[in-house]
């Protein structure tokens, strides 16, 4: 249904009587981010397929949209997102996921969420309907605005539709797993041959390293028996359905009270001297870590991941009336602030979400 | 400021080298790629460190002085063509690659390193950087990022923004900040993302890290013929419909195969209206597999003839008619004017019948080049300088075009960017809301306009006064303007 005539009022009302607003959709991500104060502004019912042509390798939704409809839509035609987003409580929608910028297991191998990204629609912090970017692949008019909005957290503006590009649904899928130890499989993963060999995930976790092959059949037949009969690895197979497991946080791994940190360092970083569990993705490049009881400060651990050259984020079990994401040098505070007042004014959308200064 | 007043200032903090201001040493920056647009700034500034283009962006701006960022000058819409009061701030001499990271297979250069440069350091280790403009043998990385530069492999590898992990750019108040991250993703906005296609308004890039690739095992071209063009633009969807992602996918119509053909010979099929061009690359075994695919759906498509480039060498020989293709055009008219819509796919027969029209209705000819993978056409319009008012009618034929391509659902740009070139073209393609936010995106870095003013960005009143006033539905666009 489009709403985008009534949501764009609603939004100039709620805007005009200076209430802070808190967008949501399917609020499968409301533990993630800092906790906020304001008027709920739901896009939830925004939702539905504005146009797609499989040939054009690209999708248009309306952001309320679930992820879960719009992958059975692409599905039908062999397509997919192929960043693979996280789906977690299957209300999940794409404009709130593009808003918290998730991707899946997949990421490292084709690329991230906002790569994906086209153009949208969006409505900023004065209630404008703004249109960026477009339906085309390549598209260099004006800033990209539309990609600025990914991982923003809602706080520059509602997305109301999104364009996506689109891939086709690899023919086969293999899953393969071995067991090693930790420094091993981080070493094998950054080293394998990708020239030859497929990878579209790999993964380690609880001793094991999980590799996910996606081609062609016949072509990658060939490899698995080149894999089995060249390479003295002794892979196994196992089933696919362990990296949906990954992506939407339903392994063993993830069930926990305790705060959930999201590392990210550059793929080939080494262990980091953490005490807790571990779950490695991304190449090496994502980390879920759980710490030991009142083993490591919040500090401790930013600072650890930023002398790696990443940063690290409180994703869920967080004291979210304190900062849940790495902190910011000053120089791009103040570009975070200026470039919230471009676009948010009054300072009205998601206020404090994101950061607690803007 | 006087020009005499700011050599001096300028003198004080930079070594004499850095600093040209004689004719004969400015008049070589006085354009870009577009050389249709000329003017020469005060003063060329030629830093050798970022401290130096920190004092000098700092200098600037204290002293309200325009600065207008340039990396090799190979740009096709005019965004390195120097401000008259300003300073042209040439990125020439970081020319170093700094690292090359091999486990995390990235390499940290300066900007004004070549984009071929980067492949051709990291080659020995199998790698390469994908995006490849035609210009990359003599283009820069600083130049690529302000534009966000594409190529012919775009629609598997992705643009510039899907290659550059990060970058360090200097603000006009001359502070460093970091973009990005040599991890996936980086804490706070994409800034990144907002800093690739900027055309140097936002800051200046000094630094970039871009992700490497690992060479692909083989690449395969096939060449086919068409007699009817529509039935070429039918064949690309075609292709993606059956779930192939081509490296490269290209189109030639009749006009640029022939001039492509008496210049470098690439035996390309004389008697056909169109020639596809389509490159798969991968693993050995699944680049066959794709062939076989490509080949059956060219044929249904209703493939006059269908090569596939037995060797490297006929390869080579497939791709140079087509990157030979602008000079090749180039050699039948005395000027050509390339433009660079983008429009969805599906468009292409419409577009192309439409730029027919146009072609007799303007009486100027058009040979099209397209990367119909995606989308992006690079109509080139032949035309005479020297003829009265040909070149005013080629500018209007071009911008016919691109509104046509605004209006099926594309855009005015696709990879060369708008510079000063098809600033009017904003008009169509952005209402009033969407330029004020880009213009109070452009303020939040650079409140007093200083840096690349008057590019990328339309004033409303420019917008109005164009008369690019395209009323639509009875709205007029720019309600808030005066009317006289």
């Amino acid at each position: 249904m489009d709403l985008s005539r009534d949501l764009q009022e609603q939004l100039q009302a709620m805007l005009s009587g200076k209430q802070p607003v808190a967008i949501s959709a399917g609020h499968s991500k409301d533990f993630y981010g800092r906790e906020i104060k304001g008027e709920p502004f739901s896009v939830a019912d925004h939702a539905g397929v504005l146009e797609y042509d499989f040939r054009e390798l690209v999708i248009t939704v309306r952001s309320g949209t679930s992820i879960n409809d719009l992958q059975k839509v692409l599905a039908e035609n062999n397509q997919m997102l192929a960043f693979e987003p996280p789906v977690f409580s299957g209300k999940d929608s794409i404009g709130g996921l593009l808003a918290c910028g998730l991707s899946g297991p997949r990421r490292p191998y084709v690329g991230s969420a906002r790569d994906f990204v086209l153009g949208c629609t969006l409505l900023n912090g004065k209630a404008e309907k703004l249109k960026f970017g477009g339906q085309v692949m390549k598209n260099v008019a004006g800033y990209d605005v539309s990609r600025l909005m990914i991982g923003a957290m809602g706080t520059l503006g509602v997305i109301l539709d999104v364009s996506l590009k689109v891939l086709p649904i690899p023919e086969v899928e293999k899953t393969l797993v071995i067991e090693k130890p930790l420094n091993d499989a981080l070493d094998y993963i950054n080293n394998i041959d990708t020239q030859r060999f497929p990878v579209s995930a790999s993964a380690y976790v609880d001793n094991r390293l999980y590799l996910r092959l996606s081609g062609m059949e016949k072509p990658l037949e060939t490899y698995l028996k080149h894999i089995k009969k060249h390479i003295k690895e002794d892979f196994v197979e196992a089933d696919s359905s362990f990296w949906q497991k990954l992506k939407d946080h339903q392994l063993d791994f993830f069930n926990t009270d305790k705060t959930l940190w999201r590392i990210s360092v550059p793929p080939a970083t080494g262990v980091l001297g953490l005490q807790g569990k571990t779950l490695y993705e991304w190449r090496g490049a994502q980390r879920w870590f759980i710490a030991d009881d009142e083993t490591h400060s919040n500090g401790h651990i930013a600072n650890l991941v930023k002398q790696a050259g990443g940063h690290a984020t409180q994703f869920r079990n967080a004291d979210r009336s304190s900062e849940v994401f790495n902190p910011l040098p000053d120089v791009l505070k103040k570009y975070h602030i200026k470039l919230k007042q471009a676009m948010d004014p009054d300072g009205l959308l998601n206020p404090g979400r994101f950061y607690s200064y803007f | 400021m006087e020009k005499k007043q700011l050599i001096e200032n300028l003198l004080k903090f930079l070594p004499s080298e850095t600093v040209l201001f004689h004719d004969e040493e400015i008049i070589p920056y006085e354009c870009d790629g577009l050389s249709a647009y000329r003017q020469s700034p005060i003063v060329v500034l030629l830093p050798k460190s970022v401290e130096q283009v920190q004092e000098i962006l700092s200098f600037c701006h204290e002293r309200q002085v325009p600065v207008v960022a340039r990396g090799a000058g190979t740009g096709l819409s005019g965004g390195a063509l120097p401000n008259q009061q300003g300073v042209l701030l040439s990125l020439a001499r970081f020319n170093n690659i700094l690292d090359i990271d091999l486990n995390n297979q990235t390499a940290r250069v300066q900007p004004g390193v070549t984009n071929l440069g980067i492949s051709d350091a990291v080659r020995k280790h199998g790698l390469y950087y994908a995006p490849d403009p035609s210009s990359q043998i003599a283009c820069t990385i600083g130049g690529n990022v302000a534009e966000n530069a594409g190529g012919v492999h775009c629609l598997k590898y992705g643009l510039t923004v899907h290659n550059v992990i990060s970058v360090e750019i200097i603000t006009i108040e001359g502070e460093r900040l970091t973009l990005g991250s040599e991890a996936f993703d980086a804490a706070g906005f994409d800034l990144l993302a907002l800093f690739n296609g900027s055309e140097g308004m936002l800051g200046v890039i000094v630094e970039v890290t871009v992700k490497l690739r690992v060479i692909p095992e083989q690449a395969k071209v096939l060449l086919a013929a068409f007699d009817d063009i529509e039935k070429a633009g039918r064949a690309v969807g075609e292709i993606i419909a059956a779930g192939v992602i081509p490296a490269g996918l290209e189109m030639m119509d009749k006009l640029s195969i022939k001039a492509a053909e008496d210049f470098v010979h690439a035996n390309y099929p004389l008697d056909a209206e169109a020639i596809l061009l389509c490159e798969l690359d991968g693993d050995q075994l699944s680049v066959e597999t794709e062939t076989g695919i490509v080949q059956s759906v060219l044929e249904k498509a209703g493939a006059t003839e269908i090569r596939v480039a037995k060797n490297e060498a006929e390869r080579a020989l497939f791709w140079k008619g087509r990157k030979s293709a602008f000079p090749a055009v180039g050699r039948m008219s005395p000027d050509y004017y390339c433009m660079d819509g983008t429009i969805p796919r599906s468009k292409l027969p419409e577009v192309l019948n439409k730029m027919q029209d146009m072609s007799r209705t303007y009486d100027l000819p058009v040979a099209n080049v397209f990367h119909a993978g995606d989308g992006n056409l690079h109509p080139l319009i032949l035309y005479d300088a020297n003829k009265p008012g040909e070149l005013k009618k080629a500018e209007s034929f071009g911008a016919d075009i691109l509104r046509l391509c605004v209006n099926v659902g594309g855009t005015i740009t696709g990879e060369h960017g708008v510079g000063v070139e098809k600033i009017d073209q904003m008009c169509d393609q952005f209402e009033s809301p969407e330029l004020s936010q880009f213009h109070a995106i452009k303020a939040a870095f650079d409140q007093q306009g200083l840096l690349n003013p008057g590019k990328a960005v339309p004033t409303l009143h420019r917008c109005a006064e164009l008369g690019a006033m395209h009323v639509h539905n009875g709205e007029l666009p720019f309600p808030e303007l005066d009317r006289f």
